[in-house]
């Protein structure tokens, strides 16, 4: 009992602690990578290649003025910063991200390494509270008293619930094929079968196109637009406050990456894992996990940088009469392919 | 330990469905739901019932309440001014003898029976999809229909006004 507890809190101090890493890690890499792309240095001074700079910015964050603006509707201004960070903590714990089957600690198989092993509803339940995601945005927007943040909440409330159905309906594919809503089934599905992005590449690309729109980036960031919104849904905020917005996008878009990974890209599974067993499969597979993640978040920087933000109502027609008839076509062709027995 | 979460959600729930009907402020009352529904959702993870719990919060807290609170903040609707009460304690007072007799009336007719069924149907997802796929399957098709058809009807009403 006490040590299968200690299990899933160490697994649990893990997950939290590189997720909260990999804000860090991101921050660095988005200000590099812009730098990169735009062929400028970048942050370069603190540490070696810049790499001290987040924990610079965190201080610098944790020390300015924390300003309370006086329109503001108190309670549920302090209350957005913390649902949105709440929300984006959460929903990892249903994400597989290695192999374990046959480790022991404290006397106690690992079994997955997943914090939630037996969630027998799984992705329904990332689905569930990451959709509750935008109330973190459109309280902070309302609760402001200011026209641009109200703006923002609005549009963001608005893009959110569009893209949710194509995310969704994505999914269903993965799902279809899988018979499962648990992550480490699909895994394991993918383990036996192609990864799912050759049969499903419709999916797999509506399904990212939508979590860009869900994460709130670029091409997607008409909640904050900060050539017409000022900052949009976070105009008032100031030192950690605001940060807690920051990080929760950044922790989105590691849950995001992660979620690409084991949907579509066969999670932590990788080519030749026959031969590896026990301690070396776990790291193994973290390996190949963290690998694929990383491509992924490197996608999110990439595409921020290379592509200009959509107009509001290009961005309704993407979601409604794009992206959602190719997530609707993708599962058609999976239950057809599944009937003829193809995949 | 489930206990103490049950009674957790429930107090959590009924204060705040309360909040719902209680404050001035329309934002307060969608918001108040929104967190009686989320206690609902406990606590029907509480009784086994996965599928549903996430399926509430799914549905009704990250979608419906959403579209609510977008109607509410784009009319940007005024607090409710008070009406001039000429016996302030009026209304807590009856609210609290409502409050008494509806719990005597469940008494009354429930008998308090303390224990609930020794197994109930299960909750999980393959247990409803075997249900709904299953005995039900006309009535789940004849919802969707029926859901389809006032889709497209509102639809309609929407277009001839312009």
């Amino acid at each position: 009992m006490w040590a299968s507890l200690a299990v899933t809190a160490s697994k649990l101090v893990v997950v939290a602690g590189s997720v909260l890493t990999s804000v860090a890690v991101m921050e660095w890499v988005e200000r590099r990578g812009a730098a990169f792309i735009q062929d400028r240095l970048g942050p370069n001074r603190v540490g070696p290649l810049g790499l001290f700079q987040p924990i610079v910015d965190a201080v610098k964050l944790l020390f300015k003025e924390d300003i309370t603006p006086s329109s503001v509707n108190k309670g549920l201004y302090y209350l957005a910063p913390a649902i949105s960070v709440f929300v984006a903590l959460v929903t990892f714990i249903v994400i597989p991200f290695g192999a374990g089957k046959d480790v022991q600690v404290f006397g106690v198989p690992l079994g997955g390494l997943i914090v939630a092993p037996d969630l027998g509803v799984g992705i329904l339940y990332l689905l569930a509270l990451s959709s509750l995601g935008v109330y973190g945005i459109v309280i902070a927007g309302w609760s402001s008293n200011n026209k641009y943040s109200l703006l923002g909440g609005l549009r963001s409330s608005a893009q959110l619930i569009s893209y949710e159905l194509s995310m969704t309906l994505a999914v269903l594919g993965v799902l279809l094929a899988t018979g499962s809503l648990r992550l480490d089934d699909v895994v394991a599905y993918q383990a036996t079968h192609l990864w799912n992005v050759i049969p499903q590449f419709i999916g797999f690309v509506v399904f990212t196109t939508a979590v860009f729109a869900e994460t709130n980036r670029l091409p997607f960031d008409l909640a904050e637009a900060e050539t017409e919104l000022v900052a949009g849904y976070h105009v008032e905020y100031s030192s950690m406050k605001f940060a807690a917005f920051l990080m929760s996008e950044y922790i989105n878009m590691t849950t995001a990456s992660a979620l690409i990974v084991t949907l579509f890209f066969g999670g932590w599974t990788f080519p030749g894992m026959q031969h590896f067993s026990g301690w070396w499969l776990l790291i193994a597979s973290v390996g190949a996990f963290l690998v694929k993640l990383a491509f992924f978040l490197w996608l999110f920087v990439w595409v921020r940088w290379s592509l200009p933000r959509f107009r509001y109502d290009q961005l309704m027609r993407l979601g409604w009469k794009g992206l959602l008839p190719l997530a609707t076509l993708n599962l058609v062709w999976v239950g057809a392919a599944m009937a003829m027995r193809w995949i | 330990m489930v206990t103490a979460a049950f009674y957790l959600a429930a107090v959590v729930g009924l204060a705040s469905a309360v909040v719902a009907v209680s404050h001035r402020n329309p934002v307060i009352n969608v918001l108040s739901l929104v967190v009686t529904l989320f206690c609902v959702a406990v606590n029907y993870a509480l009784l086994g019932a996965e599928f549903l719990a996430a399926a509430q919060i799914l549905v009704y807290a990250g979608a419906i309440l959403v579209l609510f609170l977008f109607v509410v903040m784009l009319l940007n609707a005024p607090e409710e001014q008070p009406a001039a009460e000429p016996r302030p304690f009026q209304r807590a007072a009856g609210l609290a003898l409502v409050t008494v007799a509806a719990l005597g009336g469940i008494v009354l007719i429930t008998g308090l029976r303390g224990s609930l069924p020794a197994e109930g149907p299960q909750g999980t997802a393959q247990a409803i999809g075997r249900l709904l796929a299953g005995p039900y399957l006309f009535a789940f098709e004849f919802i969707s229909l029926l859901l389809l058809t006032a889709m497209v009807g509102a639809l309609m009403l929407v277009k001839r006004k312009h």
